[in-house]
């Protein structure tokens, strides 16, 4: 069975675009992979105290991540009646994606078009057009 | 008595006891640096000359080669390298090297340099046995140091109750390093240069020295009390970037003198070994220059060990490869950086050196070539002593916590006595600050070295199997994924 990732974020876009995945997934017989991605750099600067608790933070977000953002993502594809997977990343998030993509021998990768980034968005770009330029798999950016 | 009066007092019976000095050839040798450097020495051969050996996988340890992509979220080595080296980097090496050389002359960068080198063995031991013995808590955090492995090392090898004493001793002396050095001299120094800059002795600050002192324990209370982690962002993240700016302004200032640099470096080997005008001769210029070192890069004191200890391994020798780097970057790179910068401008001649202090002799040598720098110096030094204290303010919590049980009361009873100080740091003088300071600090290396050597056969065990397997192939690079 062929895989499609979907990156997920709290946005509307992101809900669309695991619409889409899932209606493409019913045709094509595909598995659906949804992942998010907390944005996180090896190289940041943190305090002593910030470090003794990271371990502790990084389950804390990918708890909340799974209740708030793959839960509700899970419950399309499960209507939807297709095979479907969860993950939470950490790291650079369009990188991660096509990490995620690569591991799953993925066919296709779909997004929505503007994430929940706001500023960091509109200063450094979105998700979207870093995937469409760097990904080697076909991208599909829903609106 | 007024407590700086009383300060000065304790200032001076402590420094009697830990600085206790032997005669060699006219100079005053302590007899702390020598356990300092014979520390590192011995480390350095115990463990195989891994300074030389080394360096490249630890380079490659904290460009993340060797890490697991399912570790990605948690402390990775370049994390935990860079909060053990902000904690680090500070006025020792700006402050503590312009003292260095106008007590001890150009030659006192020699045997700093070569101090710097030691300590990278005595770093590498004892940040590995941080992570080796750290403790894990329920809620996912860690607890790692001295204390740790002290207790826990000692009693695995039917040492439980000398452990627990050493362990005791040593959270006691990191408590009053963190409130010394970690925070008084920091505190002291950086209110003498925003007085400075505001006018020196005109400025409406200079007879309210502790003015400055409240504002920047108001600061670091919002911090640590108020848990006010903006200001700690903001600081953690402008420190590197100074640092870098630092070390660009010694550049310009060295290229501006490029013709006498063979000059300088002349002076810095003979100085070394036959220097002009020092009390004691060379022994003299090899006692500051090892002291200056040894309170830079804290190789051998333990603390960097508790800020090592939060990185994500599985193998404890890794973060000691890491660390070994850090007396690499604050001794070898920064402090000879600022050495070479006094030296070639001469600003260590200064009849009054001893009387203007380490800051202010540094700032004239940026000075001579860029007028505007001291101002930036100021900012600089103001930021590197504010990260200091944190990261010594959490040092001492550590050190606190691990006496009483993990009790916030008595964390917090720790984290107000720490800002009392700040603001009494700011007004006492300069003498008393930095004796208490190095008293404090070089206790620390007591019960740590003498841990560290008891278990000397476990440390050489874990580095050399890992570097072996590191050599064999049988520990690989992560492959870097294809984008």
């Amino acid at each position: 069975m062929e895989t499609v990732v979907v990156g997920v974020d709290n946005s509307d876009a992101s809900t669309r675009a695991v619409e889409f995945a899932v209606e493409r997934a019913q045709r094509n017989d595909w598995k659906v992979v949804l992942v998010h991605v907390v944005p996180w750099s090896p190289y940041s600067f943190q305090t002593p105290s910030e470090n003794e608790h990271r371990a502790g933070e990084k389950e804390r977000e990918t708890a909340l991540a799974r209740e708030q953002i793959l839960d509700p993502m899970a419950d399309i594809a499960e209507k939807g009646g297709v095979p479907h997977e969860e993950l939470v990343k950490h790291g650079k998030p369009s990188d991660t994606i096509v990490d995620v993509a690569g591991d799953a021998s993925a066919v296709h990768i779909v997004v929505g078009r503007t994430g929940d980034g706001g500023l960091r968005e509109a200063v450094f770009g979105s998700v979207a057009s870093r995937l469409v330029q760097h990904a080697h798999l076909p991208v599909t950016v829903v609106p | 008595m007024n407590p700086v009066e009383w300060f000065n007092d304790l200032s001076e019976g402590v420094t009697n006891t830990v600085f206790y000095s032997v005669s060699i050839a006219g100079a005053d040798l302590p007899l702390i640096v020598v356990w300092l450097v014979v520390a590192g020495a011995f480390f350095t051969v115990w463990l195989g000359f891994m300074q030389v050996r080394g360096p490249k996988l630890s380079i490659d340890l904290v460009k993340g080669k060797y890490s697991d992509p399912n570790d990605a979220g948690e402390v990775t080595h370049f994390q935990a390298l860079a909060t053990a080296v902000s904690g680090t980097v500070g006025l020792g090496n700006i402050a503590g090297v312009a003292i260095a050389i106008s007590l001890g002359g150009p030659g006192a960068t020699f045997w700093m340099i070569l101090a710097g080198l030691l300590g990278m063995a005595t770093k590498m031991a004892e940040c590995m046995m941080g992570v080796k013995y750290r403790r894990r808590h329920a809620d996912g955090s860690v607890s790692g140091g001295p204390m740790y492995y002290l207790r826990d090392g000692l009693a695995d090898r039917g040492y439980g109750t000398a452990g627990k004493v050493l362990a005791v001793l040593f959270a006691i002396f990191m408590i009053g390093g963190a409130v010394g050095g970690g925070n008084m001299f920091q505190s002291n120094q950086a209110t003498a240069q925003i007085v400075a800059v505001t006018g020196g002795e005109d400025s409406f600050l200079a007879d309210v020295p502790w003015v400055v002192g409240l504002v920047f324990a108001a600061l670091a209370g919002a911090v640590i009390i108020g848990g006010i982690k903006s200001i700690a962002r903001v600081t953690e993240k402008i420190v590197p970037f100074m640092a870098v700016l630092y070390i660009l302004a010694c550049i310009v200032v060295l290229v501006w003198n490029i013709s006498s640099i063979p000059t300088a470096i002349g002076s810095i080997f003979s100085g070394a070994f036959s220097p002009e005008g020092v009390a004691g001769g060379a022994i003299g210029a090899l006692i500051v220059g090892f002291q200056r070192a040894a309170f830079s890069n804290e190789a051998g004191l333990g603390s960097a060990s508790v800020a090592h200890s939060a990185v994500k391994t599985e193998e404890p020798a890794t973060e000691g490869f890491v660390a070994m780097l850090e007396p690499f970057i604050d001794t070898v790179v920064i402090c000879t950086m600022t050495a070479l910068t006094i030296v070639i401008t001469g600003a260590y001649t200064n009849p009054d050196a001893s009387e203007l202090g380490g800051v202010a002799l540094t700032s004239n040598a940026f000075e001579t070539v860029l007028p505007w720098f001291p101002t930036v110096l100021a900012v600089a030094v103001v930021l590197f002593a504010f990260s200091t204290m944190i990261s010594w303010s959490y040092y001492g919590m550590k050190a606190t916590g691990y006496m009483f049980g993990d009790s916030r009361l008595a964390e917090n009873v720790f984290k107000v006595v720490f800002l009392v100080f700040t603001v009494i740091g700011s007004a006492a003088a300069l003498g008393p600050v930095i004796n208490f300071s190095d008293s404090m600090i070089f206790l620390m290396s007591l019960p740590n070295l003498v841990g560290l050597y008891i278990m000397a056969p476990e440390i050489r065990n874990v580095i050399s199997s890992y570097f072996d397997r590191v050599q064999s192939g049988e520990v690989q690079q992560v492959a870097e994924p294809v984008h």
